[in-house]
């Protein structure tokens, strides 16, 4: 069984044509787990730099860290 | 002379009110000049390619940033909102211009030493150019550069203790009214509980899970003076419960003159003499006050705590003694189906230290609406979707005639057969015996 980390790198190198989620994307992983667990393993995949928020200013999404074409764009 | 021609914005110069053009256009001098010297590091030319930019939008009736991206500080989501011109070449000083929102002290206090102290960090790291405050209350600055967000960031937390405030999906920076400290018609302590909430959810506001934004502001009375019914999610507005306190003699006093009506407010023309009857009792919306010529009476039962005759006759009419606060959930801004004000959830809650009480319906709230919650979906098109009596139900709340908004056209509280003695079923047959079809 693999940890909820590895799960959620799982689910996000494993879709195609999407680089950003919204969190409710993520509670489906894990449908029995409360929210704000499922946050829990989602922050901490930020702080270890793997995931990144990405934010309209009005919505944020999370992705893996440097996927996505706006990347390019802000180096 | 100005970097670039401006034509359409000059003109909005010549209204009768102070410009935002003329404000860009005196930091673009003040930078030019750099009179103290300072080592811009972004920049100099931002302030006058935002005007360039500005000017060609209007020109070609498009906008000209793009927005939205990555940029913000390690580990948080929010406080920063990546902005980029879609013309960097013909306006290099503003090929970044990202905003950056810091959360405001409780009921907007300031040092003129904290504000230099912004200012110096904004001047060297940004463009200069503010905006206080945003609607949600932060002070927003407005236009620096990806590299120096983290610096930003650092300085402002080290050197002014302040944090970054809230954007995107997550709690926004809570804002409140001045309450207690400076105005007398304050029902509880707005900066205290302002203050308290914004540090015990610290998670909610930088590091986002809401399905989208959600707002707390507080008012410590009916005046709205941070319009919390209108402007965020969750609306906690001042109330009291026992009777207004009438000094008699202080009405005879606004009766005669001795004291100006409004605390002289609208003084800018001759209203002439103060008529208690026509300027308070009978516009009293609920119909509850009656002068008989020497006496102010207030049927209290029906008194809506609009605020008119308090603030008529501060002097000789007070809130109640019974202080403590209604709680409305559900405003927005019209995006989906309009324009929403709050309804009203709690109608009465005592506002004490550690407000516990407070928080397990915010708790309730948000795991039900993290839940159920679309994504982009605020919590007041969530309650309408699924029904004012379902948020009922998850926050432990009983219907109460203060929730029905419109008796007779659509009380939106329905029964359930278990509430109901007997429940739903009935004798059919004997119904009929007694009724004919
Ligand atoms: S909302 Fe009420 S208590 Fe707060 S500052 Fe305005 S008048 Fe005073
Ligand atoms: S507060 Fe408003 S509703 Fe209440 S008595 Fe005064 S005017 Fe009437």
């Amino acid at each position: 069984m693999p940890s909820e980390k590895e799960q959620v790198l799982e689910f996000l190198t494993g879709k195609t044509g999407k680089s950003k989620f919204y969190f409710s994307d993520f509670c489906k992983i894990f449908p029995d787990k409360k929210q704000r667990e499922v946050k829990k393993v989602l922050t901490e995949l930020v702080n270890e730099g793997k995931l990144e928020f990405w934010s309209s200013g009005s919505t944020t999404m999370y992705g893996m860290t440097g996927a996505g074409k706006q990347k390019a764009e802000e180096d | 002379m100005a970097k670039h021609q401006t034509p359409l914005l000059d003109q909005l110069e010549t209204g009768p009110w102070p410009s935002f053009v003329s404000d860009i256009k005196q930091e673009a001098a003040h930078r030019a000049a750099n009179p103290d010297g300072v080592d811009y590091q972004i920049p100099v030319d931002c302030p006058s390619d935002l005007l360039g930019v500005l000017e060609l939008s209007f020109k070609d009736k498009e906008t000209h940033w793009k927005h939205g991206g990555i940029v913000g500080v390690f580990g948080y989501g929010g406080g920063v909102i990546g902005r980029y011109c879609d013309q960097p070449e013909m306006f290099p000083g503003v090929a970044h211009f990202h905003t950056v929102r810091l959360a405001q002290p409780s009921g907007k206090y300031y040092t003129a030493d904290y504000l230099r102290g912004i200012m110096d960090i904004w001047d060297l790291r940004g463009s200069g150019l503010t905006n206080m405050h945003g609607s949600t209350g932060d002070i927003v600055l407005l236009g620096t550069t990806t590299p120096q967000l983290e610096e930003i960031f650092f300085d402002v937390t080290h050197k002014m203790n302040t944090d970054l405030g809230g954007s995107g999906g997550n709690l926004r920076t809570p804002a409140d009214c001045l309450g207690q400290s400076r105005c007398e018609f304050a029902c509880y302590d707005t900066q205290d509980l302002c203050h308290t909430l914004t540090n015990d959810y610290q998670d909610e506001l930088h590091r986002p899970a809401f399905p989208y934004k959600f707002k707390f502001k507080f008012d410590g009375c009916p005046n709205g003076c941070v319009a919390s019914i209108a402007r965020s999610d969750f609306s906690v507005i001042g109330t009291w419960k026992s009777d207004i306190r009438i000094d008699q003699d202080r009405v005879k006093a606004y009766v005669a003159g001795e004291f100006k009506p409004g605390g002289g407010s609208h003084a800018g023309r001759d209203w002439g003499k103060f008529d208690i009857v026509k300027e308070v009792v009978d516009r009293c919306p609920t119909g509850c006050m009656s002068y008989d010529g020497a006496k102010l009476s207030i049927d209290n039962a029906n008194c809506t705590r609009c605020m008119h005759c308090i603030n008529t006759m501060p002097a000789a009419v007070k809130i109640g003694e019974e202080t403590g606060a209604s709680i409305l959930l559900g405003a927005k801004a019209p995006i989906l189906d309009g324009a929403q004000m709050s309804s009203l959830l709690v109608p009465f809650v005592v506002v004490e230290k550690p407000y516990d009480e407070i928080k397990e319906v915010i708790e309730n709230i948000w795991d039900w609406w993290m839940e159920e919650g679309k994504n982009r979906e605020r919590v007041g098109e969530t309650m309408k979707r699924l029904s004012f009596q379902k948020l009922l139900e998850v926050t432990n709340i009983k219907a109460m005639p203060q929730h029905v908004k419109e008796p007779r056209s659509n009380p939106y509280i329905f029964f359930k057969e278990e509430e109901v003695p007997g429940g739903f079923e009935h004798d059919e047959a004997a119904y009929r015996q007694r009724h004919m079809r």
